[in-house]
């Protein structure tokens, strides 16, 4: 995967007439904008009916990336290939390839945990571990061989300040983390996953459990973290699409039927079906 | 002022359901209070603390030591909780995070065949194999050569294996009822199967799975027959897990009905009644304090 400095510059000119931002099959696409998971051909099977029928997408790098599309088309099960978490539901079939920083996450000699470390969680609802506040943060950590209790004590106060959460609860933090409110619990599972310091930050309707109020927050927080880490979202929420997305997934039925910058996929969408989806009449 | 058929309805439901709990917790204090005035006569004639610490047991010339059948079963609820919780831990966690859907459902129907196997099959299986498994192999090898293998080993044995089934079903409800997102939380995090196992799923499960363990036992604890035919049943207290022992509810089964013309015999064996159900009662209040303590620090 050569690409030489000039090259995105070259083709930059011709970026707004395609309306696919992203080139596939090159580590680098237009724009200048680099890619971070590129999927290739991936078919997705349970049993005999196929949830993701030949995907191929670029996620961009340090961007904020929404899928979107109406209820059991494949978003949770597309979000879920980026870690392998899929792996572990039963009668499942994984075909292509899933590409991060370059590399198959689905190769014969990735190591699984080291992949996962690199791409923090935020599920539906947030699943605080069954422990402390503290120990859910330091949770990831210590797996990862971190034992000196002042390196753990600082980042734990570190990235609980990170998700706006320190204030809340530095003065519980041995208190079970099923105490908190819904959603301090989502800042705090934002927390733990930022603790084992990953590039990519996965959340599936990470906002859809939790107040208006809490929602937002979860958002800011997203828009803030966007320069250090790329992020991609599951949303139902089209306006938080339109909020804080910049590029946009749409799928249907396990296809993806359109994707590129926010905006332009917003406003002016190149499928028939988009539109309709965009307008509200099909959800 | 007449009151709407579903109001009066709604009235008499609700204290009928009252009247009906407390009819039935109090059962528990009718039988406790029952059992004890029957063994008043023996509780007149000894000291309480004598018949719960002699071992002497000739209820010919008036001497009633329970210590031999306290300890008996005591120690055979050990015995078997040694070796049934880690077995059922370890089999549960493998059923419900390791097999495949059709081994999962060919063990655990297994298992539901288990547990409709009645108790005395259990007891003749025990006399078969876990006795001469004992006596011929077992024991020799800790260096025990005259052992008949009738034992509290034996007891606890089959008394493990029979509470396998029920512990074993309860469990794998209750790894059912942690979330899968929970299991992909610590997963996403960079944790192995194991170490997610380890301290996410089996912290979250703790309280479920002591519960399991005590409804299996508070059930075996009845499951008098088996456990009888391989225990020896020896009024001596035993030593060694290859010695022969005499737990409670043998005692009360053997010879109740038997040996009524020895005065005080029957208000003895009320009193063991007494005893068992008193000893059942502080497993499951320990075991309920053991789960709040869990559950207060988990949850
Ligand atoms: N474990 C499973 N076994 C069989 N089919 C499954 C399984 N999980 C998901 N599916 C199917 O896969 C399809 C896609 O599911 P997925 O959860 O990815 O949809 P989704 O787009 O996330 O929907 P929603 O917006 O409702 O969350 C659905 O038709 C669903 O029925
Ligand atoms: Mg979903």
């Amino acid at each position: 995967m050569q690409t030489s400095i000039n090259e995105p510059m070259e083709k930059t000119g011709n970026a707004s007439q395609h309306a696919t931002l992203i080139q596939p099959l090159n580590g680098q696409s237009l724009n200048g904008v680099k890619t971070h998971i590129s999927v290739r051909n991936l078919n997705i099977s349970y049993g005999n009916s196929q949830i993701l029928k030949n995907v191929s997408i670029d996620i961009p790098d340090k961007k904020i990336t929404a899928i979107i599309g109406p209820s059991g088309c494949g978003k949770t099960t597309l979000l879920k290939t980026f870690n392998r978490l899929i792996e572990s539901s039963d009668g499942i079939k994984i075909e292509g390839e899933v590409l991060v920083d370059g590399e198959n996450i689905y190769g014969k000699n990735v190591e699984v945990t080291n992949m996962r470390k690199k791409m923090g969680l935020l599920s539906q609802r947030p699943m605080p571990l069954p422990m402390s506040i503290y120990d859910n943060i330091a949770y990831g950590m210590r797996i990862h061989g971190i034992r000196k209790k002042s390196i753990l004590n600082e980042r734990v106060t570190y990235y609980l300040k990170q998700a706006s959460l320190w204030n809340e609860v530095k003065d519980r933090l041995h208190q079970p983390a099923t105490k908190l409110s819904i959603g301090q619990q989502q800042r705090l599972c934002l927390a733990r996953g930022l603790a084992v310091e990953p590039e990519i930050i996965l959340g599936d309707e990470p906002t859809s459990a939790l107040d208006p109020i809490s929602s937002q927050r979860i958002e800011e927080k997203f828009v803030e973290l966007k320069d250090q880490y790329t992020i991609v979202m599951v949303t139902h929420i089209l306006r938080q699409a339109r909020r804080i997305a910049d590029y946009i997934v749409f799928m249907y039925l396990g296809e993806i039927v359109e994707h590129g910058p926010a905006h332009e996929l917003l406003e002016n969408p190149r499928e028939e079906m988009t539109k309709e989806y965009v307008k509200g009449v099909i959800s | 002022m007449v009151l709407p058929l579903r109001i009066l309805l709604d009235k008499v439901a609700g204290k009928s359901v009252l009247c009906l709990s407390v009819l039935i917790g109090s059962l528990l204090f009718l039988i406790v209070g029952g059992l004890y005035f029957k063994s008043l006569p023996i509780l007149e004639s000894h000291s309480f603390w004598d018949l719960i610490s002699k071992s002497i047991w000739k209820p010919g010339k008036e001497q009633f030591g329970f210590l031999p059948y306290i300890l008996s079963t005591v120690y055979i609820t050990i015995i078997s909780l040694t070796i049934a919780v880690p077995l059922c831990i370890l089999c549960s966690v493998y059923l419900s995070e390791y097999a495949s859907k059709r081994v999962k459902s060919f063990v655990t129907s297994l298992v539901d065949i288990l547990a409709g196997i009645p108790s005395v099959i259990f007891g003749i299986w025990g006399i078969i194999m876990i006795v001469p498994f004992i006596s011929d192999t077992l024991a020799p090898a800790f260096g025990q050569e005259d052992t008949t293998g009738y034992s509290i080993l034996a007891g606890g044995l089959v008394l493990a294996i029979m509470v396998f089934p029920i512990v074993i079903h309860i469990m794998l409800e209750v790894l059912r009822t942690v979330p899968v997102e929970l299991r992909e939380a610590s997963l996403s995090l960079g944790a192995n199967k194991w170490e997610t196992i380890k301290k996410v799923v089996l912290r979250k499960a703790a309280p479920g799975i002591i519960a399991a363990i005590v409804l299996g036992f508070s059930r075996a604890f009845g499951e008098t027959l088996a456990v009888l035919m391989v225990v020896g049943n020896t009024a001596l207290i035993p030593h060694s897990i290859f010695d022969a022992g005499y737990p409670l509810p043998a005692l009360i089964a053997n010879n109740y009905g038997e040996m009524m013309s020895i005065p005080l015999y029957d208000s003895a064996l009320m009193f063991a009644s007494f005893l068992l159900l008193v000893v059942i009662l502080i497993f499951n209040v320990a075991a309920r304090f053991f789960m709040m303590r869990v559950e207060r620090r988990m949850s």
